[in-house]
């Protein structure tokens, strides 16, 4: 693709940003204060903004790129982003809002009057909001590079000054028709390029992944490895290379390349010949295409691992911290509810692609496979497929769509852990608003550039599991069962946070990634969640003298139908 | 009322029962305003009645979603199948899903919505 136009794209989308960020200061100063304003928002624009700020980097590059490495066992993880909603909405969407709370810690000190309950539940939105966080950073640095060749950093740095100067000026945020205009514009810089990929297919007499061989290249083809990558290679090849292979330089000479590892430096580019068996990177999977379009084949003990991202994506939507807050510009319960139905649908609308860009990747960017860049899927596509002109305003629309994508949900996340830190950790204020906000945004991304690079989507599958191991109990018990105490809420948290948490980070720093021991780290929350429900319940009724007080009050005030004139008890946020 | 002799006169009634009139009986909103028992009572079943739905809602939800996974394990045959010439997996994981999700969404809000409304007239009657 041209640099130029997809520079352009980003620029415009960083500069909108920030305008937008400058003018809401004003406008939200003037006319559309937060809470007063939302009263007149419609579910429509509602649903679209908690949409826009939902759908994040993971959504819009990693799903494609999993399904093209995986296949069909990574389905699963859309339909659990979008199922979320529903469990979320039956469970607990119209409780919540009248519970008033305006973030996670809000309604644990509302359901159980405990300060100290709140400040676990302010630790675990921190530590949930860096690990979604980080791999937006580390994409926004991928998707950068993949235009200007600047080295993976500078992305990340960019979207990260952004979020920081809008969450500084507090403009963005505050205003949700952009967040809604971001769920339009993700939508389309999907949608749009997805037609004339179909056409595209199509017209070369729809081709599909199959056979009992993994994806050959074609034609001959010219690699351009970014980063170092160890690659299995299948056959012996004979290749020509211009860069570093196994460690000796090589200018444009040919390389035999035996059956085995082979050790490929960082730009470096190899051409391969026509027929030849694409080498996987090392920690993918060589599958064959029949197998990658069957499910339970992606990864070691499969059933184990759909089980568990089911568990994970279901249970931990209700949990994230930046979605919460959405649900209190609803003017009541009722309207919570519907919003969430819409919210559904118009998921349900956007998910429906990404699984139509893997399935393409596997047939025309094997290439990834090698590079381990699969989650570029989405942005290689256009180009490959519609060449021209039109090519590359579709790849620049893409990565529009993507950045629109780094910077919506990190701007939501980043307020969202922001506020938390400054009013539960640090003394509350402006000042300390200010730190928090430097304190949210740079531990992510020194994170994002020292930590090992793992997908986008696993990464925030990880802050899925500790919200399902943690928020998901301490929700639903606390919505639905009186007995539920501030002792056993507190151990359910710190038990189910913590070892979700601790799994997360074993596996960011580079733990075990084979055999059980890899499945159960990889993907903690089928053990985690029932530990966490089960310590919450156990515990809670060996305390049965540590229930709030006001548990009856709280009760009417989470589930009296909105038009009923009852006394709803007089609790409101401190975070405002 | 004065009471009067022979039989009861036959009267017209030209609008409903006044609130006023209604005013002796007790409202089932200030029970559970007071906490009294009774209103105790008002409050569990209302909890009762939309956890029985929401929990029907999530069990239909967990058989259909852990069900899959388990069908594709126990019957290999249904990996394999194809719909409308796709692969049924995909069929249904990356398509049909998302329309039962939205309708299934829609049933329940309209059914929580009842159950909210029999609650408030059942406490704001008298």
């Amino acid at each position: 693709m041209s640099a130029g136009l997809g520079l352009t794209a980003v620029l415009i989308v960083v500069v909108a940003a920030l305008l937008i960020g400058a003018f809401g200061l004003r406008l939200s100063r003037t006319t559309s204060d937060f809470y007063v304003a939302s009263r007149t928002v419609s579910p429509l624009w509602n649903a679209s903004a908690i949409g826009g700020e939902y759908l994040s980097a993971a959504s819009f590059l990693g799903i494609a790129g999993l399904i093209l490495a995986y296949g069909a066992d990574m389905l699963w993880l859309p339909v659990g982003w979008t199922g979320g909603y529903l469990v979320l909405l039956v469970l607990v969407s119209a409780p919540l809002r009248r519970s008033g709370a305006y973030t996670l810690p809000d309604f644990a000190e509302a359901r159980l009057e405990s300060m100290a309950v709140r400040r676990v539940a302010s630790v675990l939105v921190v530590l949930i909001g860096w690990l979604y966080l980080m791999p937006q950073f580390q994409s926004a640095g991928l998707v950068f590079r993949e235009i200007t060749g600047a080295p993976a950093w500078v992305g990340g740095l960019l979207v990260a000054v952004v979020v920081g100067v809008n969450v500084l000026s507090g403009g963005m945020r505050s205003i949700t028709f952009v967040q809604a205009f971001q769920y339009w514009l993700k939508l389309t810089a999907l949608a749009l390029p997805v037609a004339f990929l179909l056409l595209a297919w199509n017209h070369a007499g729809r081709p599909a992944p199959h056979g009992d061989v993994p994806p050959v290249f074609a034609e001959a083809v010219t690699v351009a490895v970014g980063a170092d990558v160890t690659v299995r290679v299948q056959r012996p090849v004979t290749v020509t290379a211009t860069g570093r292979v196994d460690g000796r330089a090589v200018r444009g000479e040919p390389v035999a390349l035996g059956p085995g590892p082979h050790r490929i430096a960082h730009d470096t580019t190899v051409t391969f010949p026509a027929g030849t068996p694409v080498p996987h990177v090392a920690d993918l999977p060589v599958l064959s295409d029949h197998e990658w379009a069957l499910p339970l084949h992606g990864r070691e003990h499969p059933v184990y691992a759909t089980y568990s991202l089911i568990l994970a994506t279901f249970l931990g939507t209700m949990g994230l911290p930046h979605v919460l807050v959405r649900f209190y510009t609803n003017p009541d319960g009722r309207a919570a509810r519907r919003t969430t139905l819409v919210v559904l649908t118009l998921l349900g609308a956007f998910y429906l692609m990404p699984a139509i860009y893997g399935f393409l990747g596997r047939l025309y960017t094997p290439e990834l496979l090698m590079t381990g860049r699969t989650d570029a899927v989405v942005l290689t596509l256009p180009g490959r497929l519609v060449g021209g002109m039109a090519g590359d305003l579709l790849t620049a629309l893409v990565t529009a769509g993507a950045f629109a994508a780094f910077l919506s949900t990190s701007s939501g996340l980043a307020v969202s852990v922001a506020g938390v830190i400054g009013q539960d950790i640090l003394r509350g204020g402006v000042p300390s608003f200010r730190a928090a906000t430097l304190m949210a945004i740079s531990v992510p991304l020194v994170l994002a550039t020292v930590a090992r690079s793992l997908a986008v989507a696993d990464v925030v599958g990880f802050a899925f599991a500790v919200a399902a191991s943690s928020f998901c109990p301490l929700l639903v018990l606390g919505i639905w069962w009186r007995r539920l105490t501030t002792t056993g809420a507190m151990a359910g948290l710190l038990i189910g946070g913590g070892l979700a948490g601790g799994a997360g980070f074993a596996v960011i720093a580079g733990g075990p990634t084979t055999g059980w021991a890899g499945a159960l780290l990889a993907q903690p929350a089928a053990w985690t969640v029932p530990i966490s429900f089960l310590v919450m319940i156990a515990v809670s009724l060996l305390t049965p003298g540590r229930t709030p007080r006001g548990v009856a009050r709280t009760m009417v005030r989470l589930h009296a139908p909105d038009t009923l004139d009852v006394n709803r008890g007089d609790w409101s946020p401190r975070s405002t | 009322m004065t009471p009067h002799k022979g039989p009861p006169r036959r009267e017209v009634v030209t609008s409903p029962r006044t609130r006023a009139a209604r005013r002796p009986r007790y409202p089932a909103t200030m029970e559970i305003d007071e906490q009294t028992s009774l209103g105790e009572v008002y409050m569990r079943s209302l909890i009762r009645t939309q956890f029985r739905l929401a929990l029907f809602v999530c069990t239909v939800l967990a058989c259909l979603i852990g069900g899959l996974p388990l069908l594709f394990m126990l019957v290999p045959a249904l990996r394999e199948a194809r719909l409308l010439g796709l692969p049924l997996p995909w069929v249904v994981l990356a398509g049909l899903i998302y329309p039962a999700f939205v309708a299934g969404a829609w049933l329940y809000v309209r059914s929580a919505e009842r159950n909210e409304r029999h609650f408030a007239d059942l406490v704001e009657r008298e």
